[in-house]
């Protein structure tokens, strides 16, 4: 097997699959680069180096090109994850409703800052920029759901209902 | 039919919520679409667009007509694809109105895009949507497959030899990408940093062919103003501009919300009846009137109506539409921070003033706050904030829309600034806490 073939070994046969469908309707397979992170992403939880290398290859680019626009965008992950990752909004209209108490709230319940893993490896906790929900702030976002009008009495319900 | 007064948004209350292809239909959707593609050129489509004065909602304003009509057309445009990009990007802190739009009526989207791409006979269309955005993401994605099914999309579109395929791109999150051409990098998979201009996209755009990007409320006032006409459209908006507008407002107010008004409507009509005015125990001090990168309005500006050229005239920008309220509680310089942060953090960093210059910025404004600031501050923070604000200083418009909420804060809470100086601290956490 040679080298080629043996970091795209990497990637499970969904992956590739996946992957190429989407360069089958793009100019070039470079232009992948980022549907190629998010389908490894949503089925392992982050990219790890050899994901990356090996997505890489397959798109025909070097890793550290890929790994320059990996690490631009801020919902793909270069490190583990927990099993749920909770972003806490705190842009300007979160602010003004009040989300910094909110935010101390969950860091004290976890007992990790902004960017770190619980322990247990069940939650990851992460700033992020406007949800574009500002109606309903403070707002967070725990996997894909959103929730919104948050005070700090209702934060330990919500965390429960991601084990 | 009737012609709504709320073309946007009367059909989600009509269902009271998601509105599915049956729906649609039944509210006469695509057949404007049916009819444009049919029966029109693409430049009748183009001067009817252009006779309404529909301007981009995404914040520029720029006219859409216009803008479409600057595609080459014909051999002009050369060998390869034309390509329609819907902005549905939506990072501009305290905007949340395209999201309203995707995860209720994605089917208005999808039919304002296959009249825009009839328009520039673009035969590739793309949405470029915010990663968060899993709800939105699955609607349109629903209502893609419908209209595919239908023959709305894809090749031969309503039996036509127009065709034309659409699909979404997730993007991976950064507010630059709501800059066109940083958008135009990340759809083609690359780090979004902004192009120099020009070539301006109808030229050169994605893949270096020509591209048209519109924001998704711009795109989802098409169907309607196909459906009833120029005059109609125009005579929807207050004053000079045309049409309706979804105006939000959040903060302090008794109703934070999203409602779709003639253009043009005050700003004191859209807080105080809509948004049923200041929370009890809360005074208004000022307000970011079109997301966070617009500069600050106060008490005197409240009967301004919100439309392109009053608040500019005002020496703000209408942006988004979606107005922060700054209430008494606040304070001004935290508040600063909190934006300067924002941008700081979204630089792309590819120019030194942007990428240099909003990180030391924040780091003075919160010297400021946390009361270790000097006499001079203030002198150095105006100096530098006009200098990196200064349209051609940097590659793009980032850092000077960042600077816009900075220079008004100092112009309009000049005195909480002084006041942090002088007590070496901040008077609003003194009482608090």
């Amino acid at each position: 097997m040679s080298e080629a073939d043996q970091l795209i070994d990497v990637l499970t046969s969904e992956e590739v699959e996946a992957i190429e469908a989407e360069i089958a309707h793009l100019p070039d397979r470079e232009s992948a680069a980022m549907e190629a992170l998010q389908i490894v992403q949503a089925n392992r939880g982050w990219v790890s180096d050899a994901s990356l290398s090996a997505i890489a290859r397959l798109l025909g680019m070097s890793a550290a090109a890929l790994d320059s626009i990996a690490t631009f965008y801020n919902l793909i992950f270069r490190q583990p994850v927990g099993r749920h990752v909770i972003m806490t909004c705190d842009s300007v209209s979160c602010f003004v409703m009040g989300c910094e108490k909110v935010h101390k709230a969950i860091e004290e319940s976890l007992g990790v800052s902004p960017g770190e893993t619980t322990e247990d490896g069940r939650y990851t906790l992460l700033p992020i920029v406007c949800l574009g929900a500002c109606d309903r702030a403070p707002v967070i976002m725990i996997d894909d759901e959103l929730h919104g009008d948050v005070a700090v009495e209702d934060v330990p319900a919500i965390l429960e209902r991601y084990p | 039919m009737s012609s709504s007064s709320k073309p946007l948004t009367e059909r989600i209350e009509t269902e009271n919520g998601l509105v599915d292809l049956a729906a649609y239909q039944r509210a006469g959707g695509y057949d404007a679409a049916r009819r444009v593609v049919t029966s029109m050129t693409p430049e009748e489509v183009q001067d009817l667009v252009k006779d309404a004065n529909l301007r981009g909602r995404g914040g520029a304003g720029f006219p859409t007509g216009v803008k479409w009509s600057f595609v080459p057309k014909g051999d002009a445009a050369g060998p390869g694809h034309k390509y329609l990009v819907c902005n549905a990007d939506e990072m501009e802190p305290g905007t949340f109105k395209d999201r309203y739009l995707l995860e209720y009526d994605p089917h208005l989207l999808v039919e304002g895009m296959i009249i825009g791409a009839y328009a520039i006979q673009a035969d590739k269309a793309y949405v470029f949507m915010r990663g968060e955005y899993h709800e939105g993401f699955r609607q349109l994605s629903r209502a893609i497959d419908d209209a595919k099914a239908q023959g709305f999309l894809g090749s031969n579109v309503f039996g036509s030899d127009f065709s034309v395929d659409l699909g979404i791109h997730r993007s991976g999150g950064r507010y630059i990408c709501g800059e066109e051409t940083a958008l135009l990098n990340a759809l083609e998979g690359k780090r979004a940093q902004p192009r120099y201009k020009p070539p301006f996209p109808p030229a050169s755009g994605a893949w270096g062919r020509p591209t048209i990007v519109n924001n998704v409320e711009t795109l989802c006032n098409v169907p309607g103003i196909l459906r009833h006409g120029a005059q109609w459209f125009q005579d929807l908006g207050n004053g000079d501009d045309a049409g309706t507008k979804l105006y939000g407002v959040s903060g302090r107010v008794n109703r934070p919300g999203l409602w779709e008004l003639p253009i043009g409507t005050s700003i004191r009509e859209i807080i105080e009846e809509h948004a049923g005015g200041m929370q009890a125990g809360y005074q208004l001090r000022g307000l970011l009137p079109g997301g966070a990168s617009t500069d600050f309005l106060v008490e005197q500006h409240l009967d301004l109506p919100m439309d392109y050229g009053s608040i500019q005239a005002a020496g703000s920008r209408m942006g988004t539409g979606t107005m922060i309220l700054m209430d008494d509680s606040i304070c001004p310089v935290a508040m600063s921070v909190n934006l300067q942060h924002f941008f700081a953090q979204e630089s792309c960093g590819f120019c030194t003033p942007c990428r240099e210059g909003l990180p030391w910025l924040e780091s003075l404004l919160i010297d400021i706050e946390e009361g270790r600031g000097n006499p001079g501050d203030l002198d150095v923070l105006s100096a530098n904030a006009s200098y990196i604000g200064a349209p051609g200083n940097t590659f793009c418009l980032h850092a000077t829309g960042a600077m816009e909420p900075l220079n008004s804060a100092l112009k309009y809470f000049r005195e909480d600034f002084e006041a942090h100086i002088e007590r070496g601290g901040c008077p609003y956490r003194e009482g608090s806490a």
